[in-house]
């Protein structure tokens, strides 16, 4: 389950914020602070994990530290899955 | 008083942190007025020297044009130099509104309100017109003056990747829930010179309901076969829903910007949009030489006609020379060169040569994106240009980046 979570995520990630071209990130990469996913895009990744894992995240939890790679996001959402 | 020596230490420390980063921004003291010729003292200090100006935003050369001159000296005679109020309380003389109607005849809107600058329009357009149960979509490039207002606004924020449209419509789509829907974009991206297809954006909206709001600072005055801007390019004048502009580049030069659009949402900014309310409006003199500006170019197209033909000569003459560029047709030509240290140094080495042309290199853009960003101008002769031609090709050959692709340059000087 985990590793089928974190493939999704990593699946979506690179579909939505990387141009064509760009280098391949995996599971640790740094998204906020590496500068792949800035503050105003984190909101379509949000809405992305909430649809699809049928959660809510509350904004106060939604910050860049918790979205800064797959696996922190990975995290995240097994939280609230498990809830 | 409690400005310690800890304190004065701490900002030294960030300062330094930008110096060694080679962050640092160093103004060149220009000493004549904006043009093709200018006389620069550079490294502070030098001694005074002519060179080309070959990076201003003055593409239609009017910034010192007599005619524009003449009329900001009548409008200082009649209306004098300052207003010392904020239009709604005693700051709004007849020039004000003239100039605004003049601005929505131009760009085809409805309504214009006047702005001290195009930053200030950015930063005062979305929280005046948006609430939080709305959504602003916005191409990831756009200038930083609208990202800052997009942050001062409540509404939420999303982006779709740069000009791709099968993208935004993910995220109209996805936004189908809110309110209203808000479409951002720059006209003419100013680092890399390229156009979004505004036709399309515009059929994608009508398509979503949403509304669309365009940057056209680096477009307005000589984009589009009159001038209009990117909206005339693609045949949708009319169709813009927000136009935000500056009188700071084309359109004079000086100070100065706008927001021009649906009369509501016009109105809605000067109710609400704090720039507006708390700030003076643009000093008559600057008001008069402007509304000179429209005078000439609504009178003949002759200066952007001059503008693209010498864009295209210069777009040309580089490409023979074998420099790698970005694709475009507007007169911004960035000159790539991928490396931040030969950014600055082919900059510094061009000056030798009578060449005024700044590098840019991250964070101004992406990482491996160093450049040499060339503006061309209507002020510009043929014997400019090839002047600044024959400075670059020998530059370019001291670099040995002649010919060279991209990875050449890069296996060559790194990223």
């Amino acid at each position: 389950m985990a590793d089928e979570l974190k493939e999704i995520v990593l699946k979506y990630v690179t579909a939505e914020y990387l141009e064509d071209g760009a280098d391949p990130i995996d599971a640790d990469t740094p998204l906020i602070s590496g500068g792949i996913v800035d503050s105003f895009s984190m909101v379509s990744l949000k809405r992305f994990l909430e649809n699809k894992y049928k959660i809510s995240i509350p904004d106060d939890q939604a910050t860049p530290e918790a979205f800064d790679s797959v696996n922190k996001i990975a995290v995240l959402v097994r939280k609230f899955t498990q809830a | 008083m409690s400005y310690s020596e800890k304190t004065r230490a701490s900002y030294r420390g960030v300062l330094q942190g930008l110096k060694d980063a080679g962050l640092f921004k160093q103004e060149r003291f220009i000493h004549s007025p904006q043009a093709a010729d200018i006389e620069v003292e550079f490294p502070t200090g030098a001694s005074v020297r002519k060179v080309i100006n070959m990076c201003a935003n003055n593409y239609l050369g009017l910034s010192s044009h007599p005619e524009v001159v003449k009329a900001a000296h009548a409008g200082l005679e009649s209306r004098g130099y300052g207003m010392s109020s904020v239009r709604f309380i005693c700051g709004t003389q007849d020039i004000h509104r003239t100039l605004e109607k003049k601005v929505t005849e131009f760009l085809g809107t409805e309504d214009t309100i006047l702005f001290p600058s195009c930053m200030d329009a950015n930063a005062g357009v979305f929280e005046a017109i948006l609430t939080k149960d709305d959504v602003m979509i916005s191409d990831r490039l756009v200038h930083a003056s609208l990202i800052d207002g997009i942050r001062l606004c409540s509404a939420m924020q999303d982006t779709y990747k740069h000009a791709d449209m099968a993208h935004l419509e993910q995220k109209l789509e996805m936004h189908q829930n809110r309110r209203l829907r808000l479409v951002i974009t720059d006209g003419v991206f100013s680092m890399d010179g390229d156009t979004p297809p505004l036709d399309k954006m515009v059929a994608l909206c009508e398509k979503y309901d949403a509304m669309i709001l365009v940057d056209e600072s680096h477009a307005s005055g000589f984009i589009g076969k009159t001038g209009r801007g990117t909206h005339e390019k693609y045949g949708v004048v009319g169709k813009m829903d927000v136009i935000t502009t500056t009188f700071g580049k084309a359109l004079g030069g000086a100070t100065g910007g706008c927001v021009s659009g649906r009369r509501e949402l016009v109105e809605m900014c000067r109710q609400k949009a704090r720039p507006y309310l708390f700030s003076n409006s643009i000093a008559p003199v600057v008001v008069e030489g402007i509304l000179k500006v429209f005078d000439i170019l609504m009178a003949s197209t002759e200066r952007r006609d001059k503008l693209e033909t010498n864009a295209a000569y210069w777009r040309k003459g580089l490409q023979e020379a074998g420099f790698v560029l970005k694709e475009g047709d507007t007169p911004i030509v960035p000159v790539m060169l991928f490396n931040a240290k030969l950014a600055g140094d082919f900059s510094r080495a061009l000056y030798d040569e009578g060449i005024y042309a700044v590098g840019f290199f991250f964070p101004v853009v992406p990482q491996s994106q160093a450049r040499i960003r060339t503006q061309i101008s209507a002020g510009h002769e043929i014997h400019h240009l090839d002047k600044a031609l024959a400075a670059f090709t020998k530059v370019g050959k001291k670099f040995d980046i002649l010919g060279k692709t991209r990875q050449e340059i890069i296996d060559r000087f790194g990223m």
